[in-house]
């Protein structure tokens, strides 16, 4: 009971970390495609600038979750995804301090730098963690003791591959959109382009990798086995058709909250097709790493229930309120006047 | 070297480094916020620029604090998963209330703050520092509590092969908690006093900005020296606290090998850990030792011959750190002490100007000093008496830990060269001109 709360818990911090920091890592990802002079850069960083903190939480949040509720799972998927979760770490770090840092000086070199880590810092990410995710899904190489028997390169399968591609897309088209909401012009109409043409892109390599999804893992049997669950792929390809419906018509907070729908729908279809595993064993099902064979004591998931109910639902309310607080349009003139990045 | 000797050390560069840039955001955030109240409530514009000023500061080494707050988050699973594995449903735990109920706070109002000062009334805009000052104290509860779990274990039951929770009351009330807490809060508020301070006896030297910085130093005076008597009476809590529960750390801290009754404390000692003795010691205080740490001239202390050399932490390092530490304290306070009495002519006295700039990094060293003890002292344990280190690391090969070893050793220097640089240049630059002067 309290484990399957928890399961869901942990699937739904994942989801809203992607949907959230996904716009910041699309966006980090586009820079150099999207801003063409400094203001401009400026602009990008800042439609982030306010977010981007609040919004990484929720990936320490996720793996918080995950040690705290599954702490055998939490132990195995940092230690046998090392190399991966180091380079992601590395990546987060570089993108963090590219954005107090990058406004301190005036050089051309100085900005670079930092534009580099913030792009770097935003596609590894990306990458890392559609490859880490699909490997989840089809399973990791994992012993009836949890240790993990292969390397980087093991993950770097063709499946594994595709969904470090798939997230990189969904997150630059998601990156691209959100900088349509805050900025006008030129700028805006760049975006908006940019999100139209990677949006095929997108479309096929979610349909090659859903498609895949259906030999290299067990996600759509789990899913079809309680038709009720369909609702969530459902809903990622409502979002993926809608969203370029919207895009079209120039309805670009619509078009952001199809993109959101995507990844929500997306994300949660793959939590769900995983159900009870957290980190399924490939070698062998009985070494899989479920949510009953790796949870916290009953009573740390309750007091951890308790905890998360008082406090998520603040959270929430307040970051919202960020939101709707610097929802303003973003241009030279702006960033010029007020404090800025 | 091997996987535990090369894990180790990374927990030990990603700690020391995290902890350069912790305690100032801690003191600092509350320095900022006290100074935004007092522009809030005077309208003095002057109050404004220190809470820029200083903000401005404030802002480049909180940057770094959280990137490199990440890193302990990860280490635990990548490099001590075993560990992870075995007290997770305690340890984890409190990291995961530390995220939900503090960092969330800190990072999504520290960027209202940055960029709110047009979009908020004066009153709210000075409630987010606030928020951002008190939670990045609640978030130092959390994890402080995790850590004195590690320290003084309670509140658990040995079950599934693993400790588990059984009185989560306990976890977060113990003494040793409450005490590891308001050290290490002492100890952040003594580094942003020395920080303030510092600075603003640069600029006055240079008679630049007399007015401003003189405001500045007056709050921090104040602050500096309530903080180092603070640190000095409540430090002793702490050394006291290990007799009964980390008889070893204490044992080491002392250099003390024979258990027994009225202890002398000696002032000046060298110990030498493969004799098992002290090569030097002499003017030594008879029954200090004892006193200190039972109340009583014949109270007994726990020599570290009681216990077998494969339990023992290792002696000089955390000997000579503990007495460093108290050395320092003590400077605090003396420094605390001149400034607060001086702060109304301080422009006048340029000796202690001169030094202090030189003294910034003291509280900074016995910060460093303080963990020295607090986790080597802790050796050979992970959890004491309950989990040994060498049983704690990860299933994981020497290559992946020394390739990530090195880049920890390049990023860090990275970012450290680049934050301290920015530092120093925006301190030296001051404040943003006054509006009447800028027209």
């Amino acid at each position: 009971m309290f484990e399957t709360i928890w399961f869901v818990i942990w699937g739904v911090a994942w989801a809203v970390y992607f949907m959230l920091d996904g716009f910041d890592l699309g966006l980090g990802t586009l820079f150099p495609f999207l801003a063409k002079n400094e203001t401009e850069k400026r602009i990008l960083v800042n439609a982030m600038g306010p977010f981007w903190d609040g919004n990484e939480v929720w990936l320490i949040t996720a793996g918080g979750v995950t040690f705290a509720a599954f702490p055998r799972a939490y132990a195995i998927m940092f230690s046998g995804l090392y190399t991966p979760l180091m380079l992601l770490l590395f990546a987060l770090i570089l993108r963090g301090v590219a954005f107090e840092f990058r406004g301190k000086e005036e050089g051309r070199a100085w900005r670079a730098i930092w534009d580099t880590c913030l792009v770097v810092g935003s596609f590894l990410p990306a990458l890392l963690l559609g490859v880490a995710f699909a490997n989840i899904f089809a399973g990791l190489p994992l012993d009836a003791a949890g240790i993990f028997h292969g390397n980087l390169f093991t993950l770097l399968n063709p499946y594994g591959l595709l969904g470090g591609v798939l997230f990189v897309l969904i997150f630059a088209v998601h990156g691209a959109l959100w900088l349509t909401t805050r900025t006008e012009g030129e700028l805006q109409a760049r975006a908006g382009r940019m999100a139209t043409s990677l949006w095929w892109a997108e479309a096929v390599v979610a349909v090659a990798f859903l498609a895949l999804t259906w030999f290299s893992t067990r996600l759509w049997q789990n899913v079809l086995a309680k038709p009720l669950l369909l609702i969530l792929p459902l809903l990622a390809v409502a979002g993926l058709l809608s969203l370029r419906v919207f895009a079209a018509k120039g309805a670009w907070w619509k078009a952001w909250f199809a993109s959101s729908a995507l990844i929500l729908g997306a994300v949660l279809f793959g939590v769900a097709g995983l159900f009870p595993n957290l980190l399924p064993s490939s070698l062998d099902p009985a070494a899989s790493v479920t949510a009953f064979n790796a949870a916290s004591s009953p009573l740390t998931l309750k007091i951890m229930l308790g905890v998360v109910l008082c406090f998520l639902p603040v959270v929430i309310g307040y970051q919202l309120w960020v939101y709707l607080k610097f929802r303003d349009t973003l241009n030279a003139e702006s960033i010029g006047k007020g404090p800025a990045y | 070297m091997d996987v535990l000797a090369l894990s180790r050390l990374q927990f030990a560069v990603a700690t020391y480094f995290h902890f350069l840039f912790v305690p100032l955001t801690l003191g600092l955030s509350m320095l900022v916020a006290i100074m935004e109240t007092m522009y809030v409530r005077s309208g003095d514009e002057d109050y404004k620029r220190m809470t820029k000023f200083w903000g401005k500061l404030f802002l480049i080494n909180f940057a770094v604090g959280i990137v490199t707050g990440l890193t302990l988050e990860f280490q635990f699973g990548t490099n001590w998963s075993r560990y992870s594995a075995y007290v997770g449903d305690i340890f984890g735990s409190l990291l995961a209330i530390e995220a939900t109920a503090a960092f969330f706070l800190e990072s999504t109002f520290i960027a209202v703050w940055f960029f709110g000062w047009e979009k908020l009334s004066k009153k709210a805009h000075a409630t987010t520092i606030w928020l951002v000052a008190i939670a990045s104290n609640i978030s130092a509860f959390w994890i402080l509590v995790a850590n004195a779990w590690m320290q003084h274990p309670v509140g658990f039951v040995l079950r599934n092969g693993r400790a588990e929770l059984s009185d989560f009351f306990a976890v977060i009330t113990q003494r040793f908690a409450i005490l590891e807490f308001i050290h290490t809060l002492g100890g952040a508020y003594l580094t942003a006093g020395f920080f303030v301070l510092g600075i603003s006896a640069w600029h006055l030297i240079r008679k630049h900005e007399t007015a401003f910085f003189k405001k500045s130093f007056r709050v921090a005076a104040a602050w500096t020296l309530a903080f180092a008597l603070f640190e000095i009476a409540q430090g002793h809590m702490n050394a006291e606290i290990l007799s009964s529960s980390q008889p070893t750390k204490l044992a080491a801290m002392e250099a003390h090998w024979e258990t027994g009754r009225n202890v002398p404390m000696h002032l000046i000692a060298w110990p030498d850990a493969k004799g098992e003795r002290n090569a030097v010691q002499s003017l030594s205080v008879p029954s200090g030792l004892s006193l200190l740490a039972t109340y009583s001239t014949g109270g007994e202390v726990k020599g570290l011959k009681d216990y077998p050399a494969s339990e023992r932490p290792p002696v000089l390092p955390v000997f000579l750190s503990f007495r460093a530490m108290v050395g320092l304290a003590f400077v605090f306070l003396a420094v605390g002490l001149w400034a607060w009495l001086k702060r109304h002519q301080i422009e006048s006295r340029s000796t202690f100007l001169r030094v202090l700039p030189w003294l910034i990094p003291l509280p900074y060293l016995a910060n460093e000093l303080g963990w020295t003890i607090a986790e080597l002292g802790r050796q050979p344990w992970i959890v004491y008496g309950l989990m040994k280190t060498s049983d704690a690391v990860s299933p994981i090969a020497v290559s992946q830990v020394g390739t990530s070893l090195v880049a920890f050793f390049l990023v860090y220097a990275l970012l450290g060269a680049v934050d301290f640089y920015l530092l120093f240049k925006f301190a030296r630059k001051g404040p943003e001109a006054a509006p009447a002067a800028a027209k």
